[in-house]
């Protein structure tokens, strides 16, 4: 296990770049460790790579690796990352974004993203709240939670990030939580090695902007309630209808996995047959 | 390794990031058909764009800017370029951007409100050095105002519409074969100086149809921006050179360089809470037009002989010029003395080159389709070496010659 940290670290991390501006007990470092994880597994040519970001927490994660990045304006990364895919399809392209970068000021590219279904691994850290500019509401803080701008509650109803990118077509949709990294590895993987658009909703702690206000001041606490408070896609289903409406655990797992025909793909097809010689 | 990238293998002819090749060119020229057009200034700005390497399009629909989306979607796969609409304006520059930073020359078109919202991330491009072009078909705003209709005012804008302090370039043609070349010289500056470049036509020249002629590969001049010299343990993405602009490493030849619109260190990693660092920086993207302006600056002298008399002068750029050269073949007929300075690049603006005209008059009239933009600049490179009188007119109709002469003739007499 130790073998293999160091083998992630040293060849994929910027050192020059450390240490990290997250806080303690922030789960963004464990995404950022299951992403790498999933890289290495898939054995992506990092030379290949691009990792692309708009603005928060999240956002930073391109600079901490040592390959191609692309840190580009607040919820914008979608859309630069298109740009990208589409310019040059040899590349594998990685989105790190958050909740308020991808459902809030990016909501219309992140649904666009999916239906349209240019390949692209998006990683949302959806940690219920703006860190970076200190624990604002965002669109998926849960009603009744405590935040900057919600001091008596929120009174909005959240957005559900996997049922969205659902709905709008995206091809693979996973929901997991850091408090289960191996399946979070391997639902990256999967995203990754998958042609299309994939989206890994992170449920992810913030303890010092959301946690603390929600009475999870501490790393662990917040890792418990994420454990306690989720279920898996299988034993969900399992459930009669009655249960499933007394459910109000978060469905966590694989909740979509099919083919579809992907945007570069098609414009490839379409050049061949319309290309003057 | 080898079975990701297999997979990611499209097909040979789609490669927007290919180097441009002469065979590029004349298949352009092939695809589009004849080498002597009668063509609109939009269409003709899809085919400059296609002739200069362009092969990413990417854009939304906006009166009257929409003709130049319609040729590239119809034009660009059969070049093996590619042509995306885009949920919005904001995701059109994200992608073109993105696409550059990729070496795939590209380009979207809009109009006031889109270009509105482009702002942020064109300043995105200036910090970024990431070269773009982004062409604004002006109509008359603000707001929604008259979409079908053509205006220049977003002369201003096209400088001052995003935060902080930069520099970019702004040309502005005033005929349908202009919006081809200057769309050209757009792609070259672009690439040169870094930096995104805005051709700002408008409604009236956008739809307007004249004789196009198509160039020779020959005649062109089509530019690349400089690659790194230095092997990767050794290469700065942001280290300059007396010429102040960077080499570029494109995204994907294993450089692996890191982008962000924080302000960076010359090796490209944020230093957001120094302050020389960011003085520094900021400084140098307006000093690598400014020390170039010579080079970048382009005008159109029509002045007379000084015979010891003063002349009168106008200035004029874009649309508006072609009422002006009117004004100035009826004028000189009456033995009047006119000197005309027509305007191609709006930034940086040419303040020598008014300057010069200047010591040559008692006045300069501006008519412009706006309410007082350029007229700004040229009273400030004046210096009140002379009067200037605008002539201002919006709501989509160009001056007619007698407003000129009238405010010409209404003080002389």
């Amino acid at each position: 296990m130790f073998r293999q940290a160091r083998h992630i670290r040293e060849k994929y991390l910027e050192e020059k770049m450390w240490p990290s501006i997250f806080c303690q007990a922030c789960g963004i470092g464990t995404v950022l460790n299951c992403s790498l994880r999933a890289i290495d597994k898939v054995g992506l040519d990092i030379d290949k790579t691009v990792f692309v970001s708009g603005i928060g927490c999240s956002s930073r994660l391109p600079g901490y690796i040592d390959a191609d990045g692309l840190h580009t304006t607040h919820g914008r990364a979608i859309a630069f990352a298109t740009g990208i895919k589409l310019a040059n399809p040899e590349l594998d392209v990685i989105v790190f974004t958050g909740d308020g970068d991808l459902a809030g000021i990016g909501g219309n590219h992140f649904i666009h993203a999916a239906r349209r279904n240019v390949d692209m691994t998006v990683i949302c850290i959806n940690n219920y709240n703006y860190g970076m500019t200190g624990a604002q509401v965002s669109p998926t803080t849960p009603v009744g939670g405590i935040t900057m701008t919600s001091p008596y509650g929120n009174i909005e109803s959240p957005f559900d990030l996997s049922a969205l990118a659902i709905g709008a077509g995206a091809p693979y949709v996973a929901r997991w939580t850091v408090a289960y990294p191996h399946e979070t590895m391997l639902a990256i993987k999967k995203g990754i090695e998958r042609k299309g658009f994939s989206l890994i909703e992170m449920l992810t702690p913030c303890p010092v902007g959301y946690g603390r206000r929600n009475k999870l001041k501490h790393g662990k606490d917040h890792l418990l309630w994420y454990k306690k408070n989720t279920i898996g896609r299988s034993r969900y289903e399992k459930l009669s209808d009655e249960e499933k409406q007394k459910c109000d655990k978060i469905v966590i797992g694989e909740l979509r996995d099919v083919e579809k025909p992907e945007f570069t793909a098609e414009w490839g097809k379409l050049v061949d047959k319309v290309f003057v010689e | 390794m080898a079975r990701r990238a297999k997979q990611n293998m499209i097909s040979d002819k789609y490669k927007p990031a290919r180097p441009f090749t002469k065979e590029d060119f004349e298949r352009v020229k092939r695809v589009i058909g004849k080498k002597v057009l009668f063509s609109q200034g939009d269409i003709a700005v899809g085919y400059g764009a296609l002739l200069a390497g362009c092969r990413l399009f990417a854009g939304y629909p906006i009166t009257p800017a929409t003709e130049t989306a319609e040729t590239m979607s119809r034009l660009l796969p059969r070049v093996g370029g590619v042509c995306i609409q885009m949920e919005d304006e904001i995701a059109s520059v994200g992608a073109i951007i993105g696409a550059s930073r990729c070496g795939a020359k590209a380009m979207t078109t809009t109009s006031g409100p889109g270009f509105s919202l482009m702002q942020e991330n064109i300043g995105y491009a200036a910090m970024t050095e990431t070269p773009c072009v982004i062409v604004d078909v002006q109509r008359s705003g603000p707001s929604t105002g008259q979409p079908t209709e053509g205006a220049q005012g977003d002369i201003m804008q096209a400088k001052w519409g995003s935060h902080g302090d930069y520099e970019l370039i702004a040309l502005s043609p005033s005929t349908v074969q202009e919006c081809l070349d200057l769309t050209i010289e757009a792609f070259n500056l672009s690439e040169t100086y870094l930096v995104p470049v805005i051709l700002l036509t408008d409604g009236i020249i956008g739809h307007m149809r004249e004789k196009v002629i198509l160039p020779e590969y020959e005649d062109i001049e089509i530019s690349w921006r400089k690659e790194p010299s230095k092997p990767k343990e050794q290469f700065q993405p942001f280290s300059v050179d007396d010429s102040k602009i960077p080499e570029t490493a494109i995204f994907g030849t294993g450089y692996h360089t890191y982008i962000t619109g924080l302000t960076h260190k010359e090796s490209g990693y944020p230093s957001t809470d120094n302050q020389p660092d960011h003085h520094q920086l900021v400084e140098r993207l307006c000093d690598k037009i400014r020390v170039n302006k010579e080079k970048i600056v382009r005008v159109e002298r029509d002045f007379e002989d000084p015979n010891g008399e003063k002349s009168i002068g106008i200035v004029s750029y874009g649309v508006t010029s072609r009422t002006v050269y009117y004004v100035v073949k009826a004028l000189r007929r009456e033995r009047m003395k006119i000197d005309h300075l027509r305007i191609i690049t709006n930034w940086p603006f040419p303040e020598k080159e008014v300057a010069e005209l200047s010591e040559r008059v008692d006045r300069i009239i501006v008519p412009e389709l706006n309410l007082g933009q350029a007229y700004h600049c040229v009273k400030e490179a004046t210096e009140g070496r002379c009067e200037v009188v605008p002539i201002w007119k919006t709501g989509g109709e160009v001056h007619t010659p007698s407003e000129i002469t009238e405010v010409i003739k209404g003080k002389d007499t």
